[in-house]
């Protein structure tokens, strides 16, 4: 009974980040947080960036949700780590071409275990929940950027 | 009169959605709570409305208009009857069931409702039975208490006595939950609300669907349902209440047909039902709603009633035993309507629901608009699998069938 498409969706990588998720810990010195929530569904994290000068040194988040989205903000946090700003919204837009179906995109080494969420993209009633973290990411850049040019 | 059979394979060969499918196999549709199929006797309603009499209603005095109005009409007296209305005009058309208590909330809260009143819900409530009752009060000052829930999802009435009071202005309580399946004790409920001055209103979204419901019997002031949780289209809704509260309430919105005389400054209501219906109403709704009744009354809320207690008995045997499923509601099929709601394991709702989904199974996955449900069981969702008369043992145990593979994925 079980599809390829499902196999592709629930890899063993998604369901060990949903199972042990990375970085899920208040974060004491962050320097901005975004909360983010599908209300028709019921998921919801914070996320939380310790932000200094040109990069995040520290990303970490709390929540609750589904395999998806805990796996996705899981892998996310983990490539978040020291990494540029501009960096960092690159890997969102990465992602989300990547959420589209784009097939470079699912092979860019640059997404590390992100790439193991390429299934979604056949679920499209799913995509929302791997993309609850980078839309969480985009909104803390965004904020961060607010009265700077970067 | 009533079908002298119960047949759930012949009455699903009446509703066309059921028959399809979906990823590749047959559609078992267990997401009725959320939304019924339609069965072909309403869509041929719409359609013969739409193809032959279609005009505005009230307004005419052309043959077109003269017939859509009678139809529009008829299917309000038919609404009223099968709930044991006094009149037709106690049966005014709505959206649904959340502006029907949004008409209550306003029409008769705003005139009635003052600074230290009180407004009892429950925790079991859907948001459409919490949020009106919150905006009502947060304008007037009135304040919002609550009746708890048990381990089962039960109304906890023991302090029932407490939780009333001559402050107590309206009593708002779901018939059955949507979330849990919960019946509840409306005719107790209403007894203790009325020997306080209270005014009790009912969220049928959940009950006009399974049961015969009969107001004068529930004693009940205002009972609200929708069209399309009943076999009916959606965009329609019936909110029933006393004449006399209807008589002495003020418009809910300003318009055409709720008028009688207008003036510069001031006019004149049409009576009720009219008052309350201003614009053009949902006309094909309407009479797709009577069609509704029509078939549901053909074969019999009864045995409807019955179809749905022995499916429940086996779901829950079947569904219950799978390793780590837990089930959310009361224990006692006496207690709880045609809704099953579960977790398993570790696996998320949304997980359970895709997955069933490849399977050609349709459940609902989330908090079913009750966070205050989720929030007492320390769950953020559960999934549910909702049943109806087209359902069958067989859907149970594809539903079965399905969540072993959501266990083997999630092992």
């Amino acid at each position: 009974m079980d599809t390829p498409q499902l196999s592709s969706l629930y890899q063993q990588l998604i369901l060990e980040h949903y199972r042990n998720p990375r970085n899920k810990a208040e974060l004491k010195e962050k320097t901005v947080e975004i909360h983010m929530a599908n209300p028709v569904c019921g998921d919801e994290i914070r996320l939380q960036l310790r932000i200094e000068g040109d990069h995040i040194a520290e990303a970490k988040f709390v929540g609750q949700g589904c395999s998806i989205s805990q796996a996705a903000i899981s892998m996310m946090t983990t490539l978040l780590q020291g990494r540029k700003l501009d960096e960092a919204d690159a890997l969102a837009k990465r992602f989300t071409e990547m959420m589209h179906g784009d097939e470079d995109a699912s092979k860019d080494k640059a997404l590390g275990d992100l790439r193991a969420l390429k299934g979604v993209s056949k679920f499209p009633v799913r995509i929302k929940c791997a993309l609850l973290g980078f839309d969480a990411l985009q909104e803390a850049l965004k904020k961060d950027g607010a009265g700077e040019t970067h | 009169m009533p079908r002298t059979d119960f047949d759930p394979i012949a009455i699903r060969k009446e509703f066309p959605a059921l028959d399809q499918t979906v990823n590749g196999k047959p559609l078992i549709y267990l997401d009725s709570a959320a939304t019924s199929q339609k069965p072909r006797a309403v869509l041929d309603a719409l359609d013969a409305y739409y193809e032959r009499d279609n005009a505005n209603v009230h307004r005419g005095i052309h043959e077109l208009s003269r017939r859509a109005t009678i139809a529009y009409e008829d299917a309000r007296g038919r609404v009223g009857s099968w709930i044991n209305a006094v009149e037709p005009s106690e049966i005014i058309w709505t959206r649904g069931t959340t502006e029907a208590i949004n008409l209550v909330a306003m029409a008769w809260g705003l005139d009635n409702v003052g600074k230290g009143d009180e407004i009892l819900l429950s925790v079991l409530e859907h948001h459409s039975n919490i949020i009106p009752w919150q905006l009502l009060a947060k304008r007037t000052g009135a304040k919002l208490r609550y009746i708890e829930l048990d381990e089962q999802g039960r109304l906890i009435l023991d302090d029932l006595d407490s939780l009333l009071s001559r402050r107590t202005k309206i009593v708002a309580i779901s018939h059955v939950s949507n979330a849990l399946g919960t019946i509840n004790p409306v005719k107790r409920i209403t007894e203790a609300a009325h020997a306080v001055g209270a005014i009790v209103v009912v969220d049928g979204a959940q009950g006009a669907v399974h049961t015969k419901v009969d107001v004068q019997d529930l004693g009940v002031d205002f009972y609200a349902f929708s069209g399309h949780k009943m076999c009916g289209p959606t965009g329609i809704g019936v909110l029933w209440g006393r004449r006399a509260l209807l008589d002495a309430m003020s418009p809910y919105q300003g318009g055409g047909e709720m008028i009688h005389f207008v003036g510069r400054e001031e006019s004149t209501w049409a009576s009720v039902p009219h008052k309350f219906e201003a614009g053009t109403p949902n006309i094909a709704g309407a009479i797709g709603m009577g069609a509704a009744v029509d078939f549901l009354s053909e074969i019999g809320m009864d045995a409807i009633a019955v179809h749905e207690r022995d499916l429940m008995a086996y779901a829950i045997e079947k569904v219950g035993a799978i390793p780590g499923l837990t089930i959310y509601g009361p224990t006692s099929l006496d207690e709880r309507s045609a809704v099953l709601s579960f977790s398993l394991g570790d696996a998320h709702p949304h997980d359970i629901s895709t997955i069933l989904d490849s399977d050609g199974i349709a459940v609902r996955a989330g908090h079913h608009c009750a966070q205050l449900v989720m929030k007492h069981f320390g769950v953020a969702a559960t999934a549910r699998a909702s049943f109806y008369l087209y359902n069958t043992k067989d859907d149970v145990d594809r539903l079965v069938d399905g969540l072993e593979q959501v266990r083997t994925i999630f092992a």
